[in-house]
This record gives C-alpha cells, structure tokens and sequence, in this order.
C-alpha cells in the first residue's frame, strides 16, 4: 500500500466524519429533521451555528440528516450502477461481434435522450419513490460505466497475456474476474470516485424539479435549491449544503488518487 | 582535453527523477571526425550520456556532475537558450523510431528544412538544395519529390534515411544516432548503416554511435565504449577491443554470438511427424498474409521460419495455434487433421501447443504473482491440487533458471529475462509437444537472450518438445535451429537443413538475407559492399 500523503490523510478525514455522520445523524443532530424553531433564514447563533433554512428549520440538523439521504441515494445507485456496466462491459467487449453491436447499440440509444428527460419519464410514470429513485439513476448512470468498461476491457483482451489465457481454454467468467478486471480496476476506481459525486448533483437536479427526494427528507442538493433565494439576500444559507457537497467530492477524490498512486499500469508498460 | 577534440565529457553523472543515479562518473572524449560507439545493455546509460551531450535530460532527468564541453563551450554554465541554440546545428540527434521522431501531419521537406531556416544558418533555398543532396547521397527514391511525401507514405527504412537527412540539415559537427538501425530488418539496416557510414565519412561528421549490437557497430566506429550499469567497463580502438578485450563482461559480449546451440542429444528425435501443413492460405481481410505455405514439423525438432517484418511468419504461428483460421489448405497435428479455431479445439488439444511471445511484459499479467502465472495451467489442465502445485511450480521454476523466491513476485519486479523465463515456465507445465517461440529473444539484451536460448535448449534435450522457432534473427537460426524456412511476402522461398541453407542458397532472397547478417568483424561491411558492387557490376 502507498505511504499516506498529507492530501491523502484530508480525504480519509473527509471520508470519515461523511460517514460518521451518514451513520449517526440522528443522534448527533440538535434539533428534528421537520422541527420549526425560528423565523426563516434567521443568522447564526450559538443555538443555531449554521443559522436557519427558508422554512425556520435548523440548518446544522438538516445537512446532518440530508447526509444520510444523500450519501446513502449516492452511493447505492452508484454501486448499483457499477454492477450492471462493468459485466455487461466487459461481455460484450470479450464475445465482440453481434453480442457487442446489439448491447453497445441499445446503450447509444438510451444515452442518446438526455439523462434528465429519461429520469423525469421513468420517475413521472412510477412515481418518486426512494428505490425508484436509486434504480433509475444506476440504470441510467451504467450507461456510462458500461462505455467506460467495454472500451478498456477491449484494450486489455487484445493484450497478449488475454490471448494466452483464452488459448488456455479459459470460460469467460475467469477472463472477467482474473485478466480483465485487475487490469481496469485502477480507472474504474477514478470513475467510480467522479460518478458518486455527479449523481449528487444528479439527485440536486432531479429535486429541483420535484422528482428527487420528497420533502420533508432533506438532501443536500435539495437543501441548496430549497434556499437559493437566500443568496439574493446575501445569506450563507444555500452555501452550507454546496459547501459539503464540495468537500465530500473533493474527499473522495483525493483518496481515489491516493490509491491509484504507484500501482502497476498497463499503459506505461506498452 | 586536446585541440583536436570537439566534444569532451568528463566525470558526467545523472539522475533519474526519483534521485536514482543512472550514469556514474562517465568520462569521453570525441575528436573531430571520429565515430565513438557506445555500446551495452538497456539500462547502461549508453541513450542517457547521449542525451547529455546535447545537455539534455530525457523524461526529468536532470545532469547533477561533471562537466560537458561542446566546441570548447561549457553547457552547463552557458544558459537554456545558447544550449538548445546549439542543438540541430552543433550536434543533431537520430532516433530509434523514425516513425515517432516525425511528425505525421507535415510534409518530410518542411521537417527536413525547418531547423536551418529556423536557425538561421542557411536561407529556405540553401536549406532545400542541401536537402535534395542529402536524399541524392542517401538513395532516397524520386529525391526531387521525396520531400513532398508525408511520413506515412514512406517506407521504414526510407523514414530513417529521411531523419538523418534532417540530423544532418545544418551541417552539425556531431552526430548523436541512437539505435538507428536496431527497428529495420536485416537487408534495410544494412543499406542504411552502407549509405549512413559513407555520408558521415563524406562530410566529416563526428558521432556518437549508440547500440547494443556488437556486429553493428563493429562495421563504423572508430572507437568502442562499452557501458555497464551507468559505467564505463572499458574502451578502445575497435579492432583491438575486438580481438583482445581485456575485461570478462567484454569478452562475453564479444563471443556470445559465436556459441553453437545444436541439440547435444538427438535420442529423442523421431521422424514421426508431428505438425503439417499443406497448401495453407489465411487473410486478413482481402490481404492474403500465407500464400501456399506448407511444412512438415517432426517430434522433437526445431524448424526456424525466418523472413523481415510483413513476410508473414507471425501470422503462420497464429494460425498454427488457431487464432486465424486459414481460408485454404489442411493442417494436420500428430497424424490427425487439427480444428482450425482454437475455440473449438479440445483442452488437450490446446495444452498440447503453447506459444512464446516477443514482449514479456505483455504478455504476462501485471496482476498475477509468477504462482498464479504458471500454476493455472496446472490446475485447469492436470486438476493438481494447491500443496502439488507448489512442488511443480518450484520444480519448473528452477528448471527454467529462476529462484524460487521468485514465486510470489508481481512481473512488474522481475527483469525483461526472467519475465520471458516466467513465460517459458508457464509453456513448459502443461507439458506441450510443440512449442510456438515468435521472436522470444528479439526485445532481450543480448546476453539476457543468449540465456534464454541456452534454455531452450536445454528444455529440448531434457523433454523432447519441438520448436517452431520464428525470428529475423539469423544468427540465433544458424545456431539453433535443425531445419531453416524461409518466407517473403507471404511464401516459402527456401526450405532445408539449416546448414544447406545457410551455405548453399538456392533462392536469391535467401542468399541476400544470409549474406546481410552483420559479422563480428571491423571489414565484414567493406565485403558486402564490394561483393555487391562485383555483382551488380557483372549483372550490367
């Protein structure tokens, strides 16, 4: 493993207070999610350091449960989306020919409406509900990872140890799991560290136009459109949810790069 | 320093990025006129002292002492602008890889005459007339045109005259060429180093000849400086450096070439045929690779099939192992006909052939510790439970001439040799009767591939697997092999002992082949030179 850099150090802290407070929200934060305790968009004080949202809540308590919300969407859709592209990637890269056109062809053709007007389809038809939610960014996000892992796995299977293995008589789950997936691990970590924060600002967007997280949950990107009138007004409020959604991104990619940092490469060996 | 001298290094080290030192304390001296050849393994430094001549340092290398004279000017105290001033028109680099030296998208000509103009040293007009001697002096087709071309529509070894014509178009007093001749085949390399060495005669150029091929420089340096690890091992006057090397690492370099490597013991031989193919034609697209080719392999043999880049010999073993099924023709493998796509060959069909590939480093996993590499053969083949395994795989590894210790290491720390010796290992487990090697020596320093050949040998003598043994390399055929093909574009031109071969060519592509192996000897050059001069002469 890589010595821990001070940049890398950041990121862990980073990463661990997100989820200390993913995990412990409710028991850290001082007032209730829904709870009102003041007038609206009221300044800091010590009862409240981050002041009030526009609707007099606890701003502190909101982004402490809007952590929850957040990361919790975040991450599973990504997962989730990660475990769809990738095997479909690297499948129809190894069988190439008509198994490749076919599933490389649909993913174009879904890729071709813009993610926005295909979320606010499905979530229109099936209504905005949480797993809803999570399954319609992963499928829409796999697009992506599936582009990603079909063009590297192509690379990787024409390389000659590839073809030593399929000369041995190796099925295709080995040359997934053994050959393919060591070698694209390293920039599908990289974008597995971009696409967690995009589908933050993908919940953000989809919450702006009522199809996100419904209230009274609170989320971060939410929590930024909910108060952006407060910027008119020379407020901070709108700042505190983009500000954790800033530093959580910037955590997690600082330890992407940590840990990609001195591994084996295939491109600097060619 | 004396007067005569127009490049002087003295003491000169360098550092890698990280604080490695990769040239320590290298001192030499070049006269006006006189070519020095550097010669050693990858990783002797000999490219990095190139590069310093110019005062320059590749990839964040950086010059941390001594002290570089160039036409009596000190680079290291004469600033940023006055050295690369002095690069192109002073001293001028060639390359290895022409292909990569110049830029695809403009015209040879506005390569060529760019750096004169640039520099000040000759108007566009002068530059171009220069230019057009150049072609005419290296051979270059068409010189009138030739410039007009792109780097893409000209061939290998034109491409690489064409960079010495751009070394070479401010006039420099030094010429840096590094590995030019080491990408060509055979008959290319030697037209360019005949038309290389008589321009750098004709104009008085100094140069620093950079290489790892003894032969080839043996033919055009004036001097020999052999490096070792970012050290000097010695130097002198090539004929004497030849005949009398004073240090071991030397005289090594100097006899590897000359070792026989026939098998010792022929007990194992059979005239049972193992391999053949009859009338076998196979494409890529509409481009017919194999046109025709037929050969017989029997058990325990080694059958050479040599021939330059595009003769089509790689694409004979990939058909051979069933990665392109061939359009015509039958291969038939120990008395039986042989499926020809390796998807639909059985396990033990596929155990039974293994192939040997050029670069270890791809070919092996960057993910996979030497254990994994070469016990999955074992497991998937044999079914060999884990604590057999790990007798079998130390068995092999010592076999192949690896420590044990070995086992547990990523190839990203291991040596270029003990990759390909990785690679061997993983061939040899699944006990194989034939065995593919495609240029299994080419990407290997020279000692590191004579160790591998040794171990080939070996191999053959102690388990009876047969060679198909494909390279451009004909002194390793001469040494190695029982039997010689020869291809060209596709074709068998000559098929017979090696020895027949060798000494009595019939075909005129094979003899010019033989004939173009360069000789460990200071005049071998001169021959060819005057033997083809007698022969086209006669042809008149």
């Amino acid at each position: 493993m890589q010595r821990l850099t001070f940049t890398a150090w950041l990121g862990l802290i980073i990463i661990a207070i997100a989820a200390f407070v993913f995990l412990f929200a409710p028991w850290i934060a001082p007032h209730g999610l829904e709870e009102t305790v003041g007038v609206p968009f009221a300044t800091g004080s010590s009862e409240f350091p981050l002041g009030l949202d526009q609707n007099g809540r606890d701003m502190l308590s909101r982004l402490l449960y809007g952590a929850q919300m957040s990361i919790g969407v975040s991450l599973v859709a990504v997962l989730l989306s990660f475990s769809i592209g990738i095997p479909l990637g690297f499948f129809a890269a190894i069988r190439g020919g008509w198994t490749d056109v076919i599933l490389s062809r649909g993913v174009d053709t879904l890729m071709s409406v813009p993610v926005l007007i295909s979320a606010l389809v499905v979530l229109q038809a099936l209504g905005s509900s949480i797993p809803v939610l999570i399954v319609t960014i992963a499928v829409l996000d796999s697009t992506r990872v599936f582009r990603l892992s079909r063009v590297l796995a192509q690379g990787i299977n024409v390389m000659e140890f590839a073809e030593v293995a399929r000369l041995r008589g190796e099925g295709l789950f080995w040359m997934i799991r053994r050959e393919i997936l060591p070698n694209a691990r390293a920039p599908l970590m990289a974008e597995f560290g971009m696409r967690f924060c995009f589908s933050f600002l993908f919940v953000a967007g989809l919450s702006y136009l009522g199809l996100g997280i419904q209230p009274p949950f609170a989320d971060w990107g939410g929590m930024v459109r909910d108060n952006q009138q407060g910027i008119l007004y020379g407020l901070y409020a709108p700042l505190y949810p983009a500000g954790a959604i800033a530093v959580l991104t910037i955590g997690v990619n600082l330890v992407v790069d940590w840990l990609l940092a001195g591994r084996p490469n295939l491109q600097a060996n060619r | 320093m004396s007067a005569a001298d127009i490049l002087s290094i003295r003491d000169l080290q360098v550092a890698a990025p990280d604080g490695t030192i990769l040239v320590k304390g290298v001192s030499l001296t070049l006269a006006a006129g006189e070519i020095l050849g550097l010669i050693g393994e990858s990783g002797a430094g000999k490219s990095t002292i190139g590069l310093s001549a110019m005062g320059y340092g590749r990839g964040g290398c950086r010059i941390v002492g001594g002290k570089i004279t160039l036409l009596g000017v000190d680079l290291m105290q004469a600033g940023r602008t006055r050295r690369e001033d002095m690069r192109g028109v002073d001293i001028a680099y060639v390359a290895q890889s022409a292909a990569a030296a110049f830029n695809p998208a403009m015209t040879l000509e506005e390569q060529i005459v760019e750096a004169p103009v640039v520099h000040g040293v000759m108007t566009r007009a002068e530059a171009r007339d220069w230019m057009l001697y150049l072609f005419r002096t290296l051979q270059l087709p068409d010189p009138e045109h030739f410039g007009a071309r792109y780097p893409h529509q000209v061939s290998g070894g034109q491409l690489q005259r064409a960079m010495v014509a751009m070394a070479m178009a401010c006039k420099p007093k030094i010429l840096v060429l590094d590995e030019p001749t080491t990408a060509l085949d055979v008959t290319t390399q030697i037209e360019v180093l005949i038309l290389l060495r008589d321009l750098i005669r004709s104009e008085g150029t100094a140069a620093l000849y950079i290489t790892h091929d003894m032969a080839v420089i043996a033919q055009i340096a004036d001097r020999l400086m052999v490096l070792r690890n970012g050290a000097e091992v010695e130097t002198g006057p090539t004929a004497e450096l030849l005949a009398a090397p004073k240090q071991d690492y030397t005289m090594r370099l100097v006899s590897e070439r000359h070792k026989s490597l026939m098998a010792a013991d022929v007990s194992h031989r059979s005239s049972e045929t193992l391999l053949e193919l009859r009338h076998v034609k196979a494409a890529y697209g509409a481009a017919l690779v194999l046109d025709d080719v037929s050969l017989v392999l029997r058990r325990g043999e080694t059958l050479a099939v040599v021939g330059e880049s595009g003769s089509g010999k790689s694409t004979l073993a990939r058909v051979i192992a069933g990665l392109l099924p061939p359009r015509e023709g039958t291969i038939h493998y120990d008395g039986a006909p042989l499926t020809a796509d390796y998807r639909k060959r059985g396990a033990d069909m596929l155990r039974r052939i293994q192939l040997i590939y050029q670069l270890p480093d791809v070919a092996l996993n960057p993910f996979q510790t030497v254990a994994e590499t070469i016990g999955r053969p074992l497991q998937l083949y044999f079914g060999m439970k884990p604590a057999e395994r790990q007798r079998e795989i130390a068995r092999v590894l010592e076999l192949t001439g690896l420590s044990p210790e070995l086992a547990d290491r990523l190839p990203g720390a291991l040596s270029g040799g003990q990759k390909q010796r990785v690679c061997i290992a993983r061939a040899l487990v699944a006990k194989p009767d034939l065995l593919i090697c495609d240029e299994v020596t080419s990407a290997l320093d020279p000692l590191v591939a004579e160790g591998i050949l040794q171990i080939l040998r070996e191999l053959q003598d102690r388990l009876g697997v047969a060679y198909l043994f494909i390279t451009h390399d004909l002194s390793v055929v001469r040494r190695l092999a029982d039997r010689t093909m020869v291809m060209q574009l596709g074709r068998v031109v000559e098929e017979g002992p090696t020895e027949q071969v060798f000494e009595s060519p019939q075909h005129d592509y094979t003899r010019l082949l033989a004939s173009s192996v360069p000789e460990l000897r200071t005049d071998w050059l001169d021959d060819v030179q005057a033997r083809r001069a007698a022969s086209s002469a006669l042809s008149f």
